[in-house]
C-alpha cells in the first residue's frame, strides 16, 4: 500500500535516485570501500582466470563438504559487517554524553541495532553451525553425502540470497529501524512505511526457505543414511545434537514464515491481523515469533555442545563421561525449548500463575544443560589433557558459559525480570551466552576441523593471541552492561544524559577493541596458515588423535569421503578401529555413484533475490516475472535427467593406493 | 550503602555478599538493586537470593574446571589418567540431582515471588515493617506513552502532567497504562519493576514510594527514533506536599480535553515538563479504546455491538469509524478538529452512532487483591521454623488463589 508522501513508478515502483543514501558520508565511504574492494576481487578473480575455477568446483557443487566451506565463508564475510556493527554501536554509546549526540542519528543508529541482530543470529551464527553440521555430519556416519546434494547446494545459495539482501540494504534505501524482531506496531506500515521492514522480511523469508530444507535434508541424512552399525546409541554426540537441531529448524522455522508472512500481509494488502485497530493483536506477533525465537538459541547452541563434547573427549584422550546422559539432555532441551517462550516477555502483563510457568519450566532447562556442562567436566576428570586452541576455547567456554547461564535463570525469575527486562544486563546476559557459547564453539569447531577441510593446521600462534584479546575482550566488553542493568540503564539507547556512566560505556568499547584485535588475529591466523600450508601439513588424516569417522579418512577427504563404507562397532568408531587395528581395505574397489554438479541452485536463488527486490521496492511488474521465472526455472531443472555420474573403480583404486602410500611414508617416517 | 538484603538473615552472607559490593561500587547509583519503593525493594531481593542460591553450584563447577584443567594437563604425568573410565551412576546421580536441589529451591521463590509481586496484584504493605491501612485508598494514576514522552493523568486531583511524575510518599499507587501508537514498557527502577504500556489494551501496576526524592523513569522498550529521550522525572514528595503540588497545578493553567491531547500524542522529542490544570474524565479511556478523535467509534463500543450479535451487512459501515492506524500515523493522518476531517477516518456515514452512543466502556477491575497479613517474601506460606503462622492468617496467605471475595 502506497502511502501519498511515497512516489510510485510503474517500472522502477518506489525506487528513485534518492534510495541511496548519498547524504550520510558515513555510508558513502562504506561504500566506496565496498566498491573498491569489490573490484579488486573481482579483478583478481579475472586475473587470474578463477571464475571457472570457482564456478565449477564451488558454486555449482553439491558436495556436502564444499557447501560446509563455504557456508563458513558467508559466515565469516557476515560476522565482519556484524562486528563492524557492534563496534559503531560501541562508539556511539561511548561519546553520546553531554549534549553530544554523537555521530549518528536516530535514523542510521536504529539500523544499525537491528542490522546486528538480524545478521548475527540469521547470517553468522545460523551459517556457521548449518556449515559446521553440513560439512561433519555426513563424515561422522560414515556417509558419502547428505540425503538431498542438490537440495543442500540449493539451502545455502537461498541463505546466500538473504544475506544479500540485508546487504543491498546498506546501499540502496534502508534497513528496518526495528529492533532484530521487529515487532509490530511499529514494524506495521503505519509506523515504519519505507522500504526496511521490506528488507527484513524478504531476506528472512528466502534465507529461511534455505534454512528449512537444510534442516529436512540432514534429518534424513542423519535418520537413513549412517554407516552400518551405527545405531541411534552409538551416534557421537556431535551427530545427535545435529539432529535434535534440525528437529528444532523444520518444526520451528515454518512459525517464522508464518508469522513473517502474517507481517507482510498486513504491510501489503492491508490485513489486521497485527494493527492496533480491527482487533489486530500485536501480542500475537511477539509470541509467534518468540515460539520460533526460543527453539532458535537451542537451534544454534545444541550443535556447539556437540562441538565441545568432540573437542573436550578428543583433547583429554579418554571416552566421553556420560555419553547417554549427554543424550538424554540434549533430547529433554530439544523438548523443552518449546515450552518456555513466555519467557520473553513477562511484562507483558500475562498472569503471575502463566509467568510463574514459563520462568519455572525455563530454569527447568538449566538442569539438563548443567548435566552436559558436568559431563565435560568429568571427561576432563582422570584425563591427559593437551591444550591446543579447540581445548583452550572449550575451557574458556566452560568458565564463560555458566556465568552466563546463571544470569539467564535469574532473568527466568519474573520479577527479577520485571527489573531487568530489557537492560544492558539482558544484552551482556545473551551475549554472554551466544558469544560464550556459539562463537567460542565455532573457533574451537574451525580450529578442530581444518585440518579436516583442507590438509593442514591452523598456525597456533595468531590462534592464541586471538584467543586471548577475544575471551578478555569480551570480559571488557560485556561486565559493564552487566553492571549498567543494574543500574537501570535499558538497551537500545542512543543519547544519555547521566554522566557517570560514560566510564563504563568506554570501558566497554575498549573491550570490543579488543575483540576486534581477536578478529584481526584470527584472520592473520588464516592468513599465514594459509601461507605456511606446507610446513604445517597433515598428512595423517587424524591429527588429533581423533574418535570419530571422520577422522578415518584422508584429509582433505576425497569427493566420495570413504572407498567402503565403514562397518561401526562401538560408540567412537575410530578409536575402536585404531585400538583393534582394523586394516584398510587395499582392494576390491567399485565404481561410486555420485551426484552430479548444478548450477540450478545458484540461479533458483539468484531469480529469488531479484524477486524480493522487486517485492521490497514494489517493483510489481518484476516480481510477477521473476516469480513466473522461478517456477519455470525449477520445473525445468526437473527434466534434466544428468544428475549423476560414477567415479571409475580404477580412479578410486589409485586414490586410495596414493592414500595408502601416504600413510605408509609417515609410518615409515616415525618408525 | 544501605543493607541490600533485609530479608535475607544470615548475617554472614549478607555482609560477605555487601562487603565486596560496596567497596567495588563506591558513589555508583545501583538503582535496581538499592530501590526506594517497596515493590522494587522486594524484587531486587529476588534478584540477590537467585543469584546466591546459583552460585552455590556455579562456583564449585569453576573451581573444579579450572582445578581440572590445570591437574589432568598431558604434561602432569603424576596425575591419574583411566581413558576409558566413562560412566558412575553415583556421579551421575549427582550431577542430575544437584541441579535438580537448586531449581526446586528456585522455583518455589519464583512461584511465590511470582505471585507476590504480580503488578496486577494490590499491594499489601507499605514497607517491610508496616502493611496498607484497611481504609486505604490507592492514588490513581494513568500512564499514557506518547510519541515520545510520557503523560500522566491524576484522575482523583483532575490534573495531569507531561513527562513527570509525582508521587506521595508511603501511598500506594495504581497505575493504569497505556500507549498511543506503538508499545513501550513503563519503568522507573526506583518504583517497582517495568510493565508493557500497549496501544489499546491496559496494563496495570501497582507499586509505592517510600523515600522522598528525585528519580528518573523511562521507556524500557525501543518504540521509534525518539526513544532515547522518552525520559521522564518521578519525585517523591510528602503527603502534604503531594496536594500542595496538586492544588499548585490545579490553579495553573491548560486544560486537557480531547483537543488538546490530539495536538499532544503528534510526535515529538524531549518535551519539557508540561502541566494541565483540568482533565476531561474519561480521556483516559477513549485513549485505551482508540476513539480521543471525535467522530471514531470506540472499541468497547463495537465490542459491545459484536457481543449483541453484530449489526449484520451493515456492519461494514463501522468500519471507517474504527480505522486508527492501519493506513498510516493516527497522530498525522487527520487535520485537528475544526478542519475538515480526512473522509477514510472520520467518515461521516457513522451508522451505528446512534445505536450505541455510550461512553467507553471501562472494563470490570481485575485488581488481584493482595492479602492483609505481612509476611515477607520469604515467608509467605514457607514460614521460618520458629513463627507460627495463625491458621486464620493461613488461609489467606495461600499463594496464588485468588481472593474469595467479589473483586471491585
Amino acid at each position: 500500500m502506497t502511502t501519498p508522501d511515497q512516489t510510485w513508478s510503474f517500472l522502477f515502483g518506489r525506487l528513485t535516485l534518492d534510495a541511496l543514501p548519498l547524504h550520510e558520508p558515513i555510508i558513502v565511504a562504506t561504500f566506496a570501500a565496498v566498491v573498491l574492494g569489490g573490484v579488486a576481487v573481482v579483478g583478481a578473480l579475472t586475473y587470474f582466470k578463477l571464475w571457472g575455477y570457482l564456478w565449477r568446483e564451488w558454486f555449482t557443487s553439491v558436495d556436502h563438504k564444499k557447501i560446509g566451506v563455504m557456508y563458513m565463508v558467508l559466515g565469516l564475510i557476515m560476522f565482519l559487517r556484524g562486528f563492524a556493527d557492534a563496534i559503531m554501536m560501541r562508539i556511539q554509546q561511548a561519546i553520546a554524553f553531554n549534549g553530544n549526540e554523537g555521530y549518528l542519528n536516530a535514523h542510521h543508529y536504529d539500523q544499525i541495532f537491528t542490522a546486528h541482530g538480524v545478521i548475527m543470529i540469521f547470517f553468522v551464527a545460523m551459517p556457521f553451525v548449518t556449515g559446521l553440521m553440513n560439512f561433519v555430519v555426513p563424515l561422522q556416519i560414515g556417509a558419502r553425502d547428505v540425503s538431498f546434494p542438490f537440495l543442500n547446494n540449493f539451502s545455502f545459495w537461498m541463505t546466500a540470497a538473504g544475506a544479500m539482501l540485508v546487504m543491498a540494504s546498506l546501499f540502496v534505501g534502508e534497513f528496518a529501524q526495528t529492533g532484530w524482531l521487529a515487532y509490530p506496531p511499529l514494524s506495521g506500515i503505519a509506523y515504519s512505511p519505507g522500504v526496511g521492514v521490506g528488507y527484513y522480511l524478504w531476506a528472512l523469508q528466502i534465507a529461511g526457505v534455505g534454512t528449512t530444507l537444510s534442516g529436512i535434508n540432514l534429518i534424513a541424512t542423519i535418520v537413513k543414511m549412517r554407516a552400518p552399525g551405527m545405531t541411534m546409541m552409538r551416534m557421537p554426540v556431535f551427530t545427535w545434537t545435529s539432529l535434535c537441531t534440525n528437529v528444532l529448524i523444520v518444526a520451528s522455522f515454518p512459525v517464522l514464515t508464518a508469522v513473517l508472512a502474517l507481517l507482510s500481509l498486513d504491510r501489503y494488502v492491508g490485513t489486521n491481523f497485527f494493527t492496533n485497530d480491527f482487533g489486530g493483536s500485536p501480542m500475537m506477533y511477539v509470541n509467534l515469533i518468540w515460539i520460533w525465537g526460543h527453539p532458535e538459541v537451542y537451534i544454534l547452541i545444541l550443535p556447539i555442545f556437540g562441538v565441545f563434547s568432540e573437542v573436550t573427549a578428543t583433547f583429554s584422550g579418554k571416552r566421553l563421561f556420560g555419553y547417554s546422559s549427554m543424550v538424554y539432555a540434549t533430547v529433554v532441551i530439544t523438548i523443552l525449548s518449546y515450552v518456555v517462550w513466555l519467557h520473553h516477555f513477562f511484562t507483558m502483563g500475562s498472569g503471575a500463575s502463566v509467568n510463574s510457568f514459563f520462568g519455572i519450566t525455563t530454569m527447568v532447562i538449566s538442569i539438563p544443560t548443567g548435566a552436559k556442562l558436568f559431563n565435560w567436566l568429568f571427561t576432563m576428570y582422570r584425563a591427559r589433557i593437551r591444550f591446543d586452541l579447540p581445548m583452550m576455547w572449550t575451557v574458556a567456554f566452560m568458565l564463560t558459559f555458566v556465568i552466563g547461564g546463571m544470569t539467564g535463570v535469574l532473568l527466568a525469575v519474573p520479577p527479577a525480570d520485571f527489573v531487568l527486562h530489557n537492560s544492558l544486563f539482558l544484552i551482556a546476559h545473551f551475549h554472554n551466552v551466544i558469544i560464550g557459547g556459539v562463537v567460542f564453539g565455532v573457533f574451537a569447531a574451525i580450529n578442530y576441523w581444518w585440518p579436516k577441510a583442507f590438509g593442514f593446521r591452523l598456525e597456533p600462534f595468531w590462534g592464541k593471541v586471538s584467543f586471548w584479546c577475544w575471551v578478555i575482550g569480551f570480559w571488557l566488553a560485556f561486565t559493564p552492561l552487566y553492571v549498567m542493568g543494574l543500574m537501570g540503564v535499558t538497551r537500545r539507547l542512543r543519547v544519555f544524559d547521566d554522566p557517570s556512566l560514560q566510564i563504563w560505556f568506554v570501558i566497554a568499547a575498549i573491550g570490543a577493541v579488543l575483540i576486534a584485535c581477536g578478529i584481526a588475529a584470527m584472520l592473520v591466523q588464516y592468513a599465514v596458515s594459509i601461507l605456511r600450508r606446507d610446513s604445517l601439513r597433515d598428512d595423517s588424516g587424524d591429527p588429533w588423535n581423533g574418535r570419530t569417522l571422520e577422522w578415518a579418512t584422508s584429509s582433505p577427504p576425497p569427493a566420495y569421503n570413504f572407498a567402503f563404507t565403514p562397518v561401526v562397532h562401538d560408540l567412537d568408531a575410530w578409536a575402536e578401529m585404531k585400538r583393534t587395528g582394523a586394516p584398510r581395505p587395499a582392494d576390491g574397489f567399485r565404481a561410486i555413484h555420485m551426484p552430479r554438479n548444478t548450477g540450478a541452485g545458484i540461479i533458483l536463488a539468484g531469480i529469488s533475490t531479484v524477486c524480493g527486490f522487486a517485492l521490497i521496492w514494489h517493483i510489481w511488474w518484476l516480481a510477477i516475472a521473476s516469480f513466473a521465472a522461478l517456477l519455470i526455472t525449477a520445473i525445468a531443472h526437473t527434466f534434466n535427467y544428468a544428475r549423476d555420474f560414477h567415479i571409475p573403480a580404477d580412479v578410486v583404486a589409485e586414490t586410495e593406493a596414493r592414500r595408502a602410500r601416504q600413510l605408509a611414508a609417515l609410518e615409515g617416517a616415525a618408525a | 550503602m544501605p543493607a541490600i538484603l533485609p530479608s535475607l538473615r544470615l548475617p554472614i552472607l549478607r555482609s560477605a555478599l555487601i562487603l565486596p559490593l560496596t567497596a567495588l561500587l563506591g558513589g555508583c547509583d545501583w538503582v535496581v538493586l538499592n530501590p526506594s519503593g517497596d515493590v522494587a525493594r522486594q524484587q531486587a531481593d529476588l534478584v540477590v537470593i537467585s543469584t546466591v542460591l546459583m552460585l552455590l553450584i556455579i562456583v564449585p563447577v569453576m573451581a573444579l574446571t579450572v582445578w581440572f584443567a590445570w591437574h589432568y594437563r598431558a604434561a602432569n604425568q603424576t596425575a591419574r589418567y583411566e581413558p576409558e573410565w566413562s560412566h558412575s551412576t553415583r556421579l551421575e546421580l549427582v550431577i542430575w540431582s544437584a541441579p535438580l536441589l537448586i531449581i526446586i529451591a528456585l522455583g518455589a521463590v519464583t512461584w511465590v515471588g511470582t505471585h507476590l509481586l504480580d503488578p496486577y496484584r494490590t499491594i499489601g504493605r507499605i514497607d517491610k515493617g508496616r502493611a496498607v491501612p484497611a481504609q486505604a485508598r490507592p492514588l490513581d494514576v494513568e500512564v499514557v506513552a506518547l510519541d515520545w514522552k510520557w503523560l500522566f493523568i491524576y484522575p482523583e486531583q483532575q490534573i495531569a502532567t507531561v513527562n513527570e511524575l509525582v508521587l506521595p510518599t508511603n501511598r500506594p499507587v495504581r497505575f493504569r497504562i497505556t500507549a498511543s501508537s506503538v508499545m513501550n514498557s513503563f519503568y522507573a527502577p526506583a518504583l517497582a519493576g517495568q510493565i508493557y504500556a500497549m496501544p489499546g489494551m491496559e496494563t496495570k501496576l501497582h507499586a509505592v514510594l517510600n523515600r522522598e526524592g528525585a528519580f528518573t523513569g523511562f521507556s524500557a522498550n525501543y518504540s521509534g527514533a525518539g526513544f532515547s529521550g522518552m525520559r521522564f522525572a518521578m519525585r517523591g514528595v510528602s503527603p502534604q506536599g503531594f496536594d500542595a503540588w496538586a492544588a499548585g497545578v490545579r490553579g495553573g493553567a491548560g486544560t486537557l480535553d480531547r483537543a488538546a491531547y490530539l495536538a499532544l500524542e503528534r510526535p515529538s522529542e524531549h518535551e519539557p515538563v508540561r502541566h494541565f490544570a483540568a482533565v476531561s474524565p474519561d480521556l483516559f479511556d477513549a485513549v485505551v479504546n482508540l476513539c480521543v478523535r471525535p467522530g471514531k467509534m470506540c472499541m468497547s463500543q463495537m465490542m459491545a455491538i459484536d457481543a449483541q450479535g453484530g449489526t449484520g451487512s451493515a456492519g461494514r459501515w463501522n468500519v471507517a469509524a474504527l480505522a486508527y492506524d492501519k493506513y498510516g500515523r493516527e497522530q498525522m493522518s487527520t487535520p485537528l478538529p475544526g478542519q475538515r476531517p480526512n473522509r477514510r477516518i472520520a467518515s461521516d456515514d457513522v451508522f451505528v452512532k446512534a445505536l450505541c452512543d455510550n461512553p467507553a466502556g471501562r472494563a470490570a477491575s481485575k485488581d488481584v487483591r493482595a492479602p492483609a497479613s505481612l509476611a515477607p517474601l520469604t515467608g509467605a506460606g514457607l514460614s521460618w521454623p520458629a513463627q507460627r503462622i495463625a491458621p486464620a492468617a493461613r488461609e489467606t496467605l495461600s499463594l496464588g488463589a485468588l481472593p474469595k471475595t467479589p473483586l471491585s
